[in-house]
């Protein structure tokens, strides 16, 4: 079922955008109607559906129209020319009165820097939409404080936004946006603004959301790894149109044209990972001073059976394995020098393929050296296993 | 050739110009300009009914009792060190005149300024207009607009808290403007997002994020007002200003400084009382 149709659809930034609707209309480029005209073409003539309860990704580089194109659907920003339907009824013929009841009835949105009220407690922003409706105090505590369940935030209420961190902060503008319990979820990069790991837990988190609420998601991102794994459908935007649409499966095997695959082929590209993006930092290391009882007692208090040994600006000697360490023990040795053994090594920017050909049948990490053989990090043989597997997708 | 240098040697009759506007809104608004002088000598007159009823001893301890609660003990300590040096001086009878004189200024000002300002941040136009404006009113020195304020009332604390509107309404303005300018446009855009109305938008988004500017533009409006309050005894306004003018006339070094310190004292607590926290 469509949730939204939207038939050639303009925005067009300046005054007399009418002028540049002409121009494209004749056939003009968004940069010959900059040059002519000095307007600016944030959306040019874009058609597509919206299906109801799919998550909807747009995804473009800065500047290609993606945040306009999602303004313009709840009339944020005023699009120019075109037809949005939404239930069969034409959002671009609505007074400002109907306009201002559908916002409130019909779509949430979450901002890419999260957009809270510095003044108002986790709950009262969580109620805002609620209480812009003018639904009354105690009803809207109610709703407010299960959409923050719902996000798991439970529990943070009388915080002010300025005491979480970013990851909970976007959780709270989500809460914003289900509160008001929507039919459509705006999402303007929402993630883009949180690190990695914290982004992934939103990914996963609004995954789990959208399984359990019924909701039709249009998401924003120039992030084709995120577009990928949220979007039932992907439009990627180029210049204001609309360059391809389809599955990711789609996207990612039959790109339309040169942009899409660039795009893809960033994707692959960034997957072939080399050594300096896997590797650790060893727990610890034995230097020139260290005697084999300091090393016997290093190994034993992180629990691993050999150890690297490095003398000034950690330059590699080799590795010390724990039952040769026992053995000169138990001889009486006091020096570690003769119990160092030779290891073969990679550069920081061997690829992951060469590094499963060495450390396969080891039994030892792979260390990490730089040009002048000094030790960055070492490569562990699961890391490097895990990282094939995930590079098969 | 001569022509120009004529042209150029005469003078342009500004003055003139001002005066002959000044007589004509006299004659010809006498009614609004009797109204608003009715009104704003009956607001001091009430003020200065409720400031100087009982003993002046009541009045020091319900000061004291605000500061201890707004800003606590070290301020109330203050406050009530400061005006009983200022009752000791006998000089209390002039600062009740003062802060009446104040509380009235500020109220009108404020009345008037931070609608201006909420205009101000919203329509282009007008703040175009009232730049200029606020401009002239702050760096024209204010004796000059005691003389069309004495035109406009006379003598009397009309005139004064006339003046004194005049000198202390720009700050108002300018900071509730520049407060409302300074809401982030995603905070303005999830306002939009939600269904705002105007209003809505207003109250519930604009002004709540505003207000440590507009707090900060009503606490030098009171310290404006102040400074003007003691300036406007040159027209017969009372108060504080007035021992001042007094001493100046006599070359009295003591009565200058004990009035002066009045001055002083008031403007501390106002500032500490309505100011913010530093």
């Amino acid at each position: 079922m469509k949730m939204m149709e939207i038939k050639n659809l303009f925005k067009i930034f300046g005054d007399n955008p009418e002028r540049g609707l002409k121009l494209l209309n004749e056939g003009y480029s968004k940069a010959e109607v900059l040059e002519e005209v000095n307007l600016t073409v944030g959306v040019n003539d874009v058609s597509f559906d919206i299906n109801s309860q799919e998550i909807f990704v747009i995804m473009g580089l800065s500047g290609s129209g993606k945040s306009t194109l999602l303004r313009c659907l709840n009339r944020l920003n005023e699009p120019t020319a075109g037809e949005i339907k939404l239930a069969g009824e034409n959002l671009l013929e609505l007074d400002q009165e109907e306009l201002r009841q559908l916002r409130r009835d019909k779509f949430g949105m979450v901002f890419q820097n999260f957009a809270l009220f510095p003044h108002k407690t986790v709950l009262e922003n969580a109620e805002f939409g609620l209480e812009v409706q003018q639904v009354d105090k105690s009803e809207r505590e109610v709703k407010a404080k299960e959409a923050l369940e719902k996000v798991g935030l439970a529990g943070w209420e009388e915080q002010y936004p300025e005491q979480l961190s970013g990851g909970m902060q976007q959780r709270v503008g989500l809460a914003r946006a289900l509160a008001v319990d929507p039919d459509i979820l705006l999402m303007d990069e929402p993630f883009s603004a949180l690190d990695p790991l914290i982004k992934k837990e939103m990914q996963d988190k609004l995954l789990d959301l959208y399984y359990q609420l019924d909701k039709t998601i249009i998401f924003i991102t120039h992030d084709l790894d995120e577009a990928l794994k949220l979007g039932d459908r992907i439009a990627i935007m180029n210049d204001g149109e609309i360059v391809q649409l389809g599955t990711s499966e789609e996207i990612l095997t039959n790109a339309k044209n040169d942009y899409v695959r660039e795009f893809v082929q960033d994707v692959n590209r960034s997957r072939i990972l080399t050594a300096e993006d896997i590797m650790t930092e060893p727990l610890e290391l034995v230097y020139e001073q260290d005697g084999p009882h300091t090393a016997l007692h290093k190994m034993r208090t992180n629990q691993i059976s050999s150890i690297f040994a490095v003398k000034d600006k950690r330059k590699l000697e080799g590795i010390v394995k724990i039952e040769d360490v026992v053995t000169a023990i138990n001889q009486g040795e006091e020096e570690l020098d003769g119990l160092i053994q030779e290891v073969s090594t990679v550069g920081p920017e061997d690829n992951i393929n060469e590094l499963f050909a060495q450390i396969a049948d080891l039994d030892i990490p792979l260390p990490v050296l730089d040009d002048q053989g000094r030790l960055l990090g070492i490569v562990i043989k699961s890391n490097v296993l895990a990282n094939l597997a995930g590079n098969k997708v | 050739m001569n022509n120009l240098v004529d042209l150029l040697s005469t003078k342009i009759p500004l003055g003139d110009w001002v005066e002959a506007v000044v007589d004509f809104l006299i004659i010809n608004f006498s009614g609004p300009l009797n109204l608003f002088s009715e009104v704003v000598s009956s607001l001091i007159d009430g003020f200065e009914g409720v400031l100087s009823f009982g003993h002046p001893l009541l009045l020091i301890i319900i000061f004291v009792l605000l500061a201890w609660k707004l800003k606590g003990v070290k301020i109330a300590t203050f406050v009530a060190v400061g005006f009983l040096l200022v009752l000791n001086l006998r000089m209390w009878d002039y600062l009740v005149i003062t802060l009446a004189a104040i509380i009235t200024s500020v109220i009108i000002s404020l009345m008037l300024g931070i609608p201006i300002g909420i205009l101000k941040a919203h329509n282009s136009v007008i703040d175009l207009i009232t730049r200029p404006f606020l401009d002239f009113i702050q760096t024209i020195p204010p004796f000059v607009y005691l003389i069309p304020a004495l035109m406009f009332f006379g003598l009397g604390n009309v005139s004064g808290v006339l003046a004194t509107v005049i000198f202390a309404i720009a700050p108002p303005i300018r900071l509730t403007a520049l407060g409302i300018k300074q809401v982030s446009d995603e905070l303005k855009e999830a306002g939009r997002a939600y269904g705002c109305t105007t209003w809505q938008m207003l109250y519930k988004v604009e002004l709540p994020l505003a207000l440590p500017s507009i707090m900060l533009g009503i606490n030098q409006c009171i310290m404006l007002s102040l400074s003007m309050v003691v300036i406007a005894a040159m027209i017969g306004a009372g108060g504080l200003g007035e021992p001042v003018l007094r001493s100046l006339s006599t070359v009295d070094i003591g009565l200058g400084f004990e009035a002066g310190l009045g001055v002083v004292i008031l403007a501390m607590v106002l500032d500490r009382l309505f100011g913010r926290d530093e």
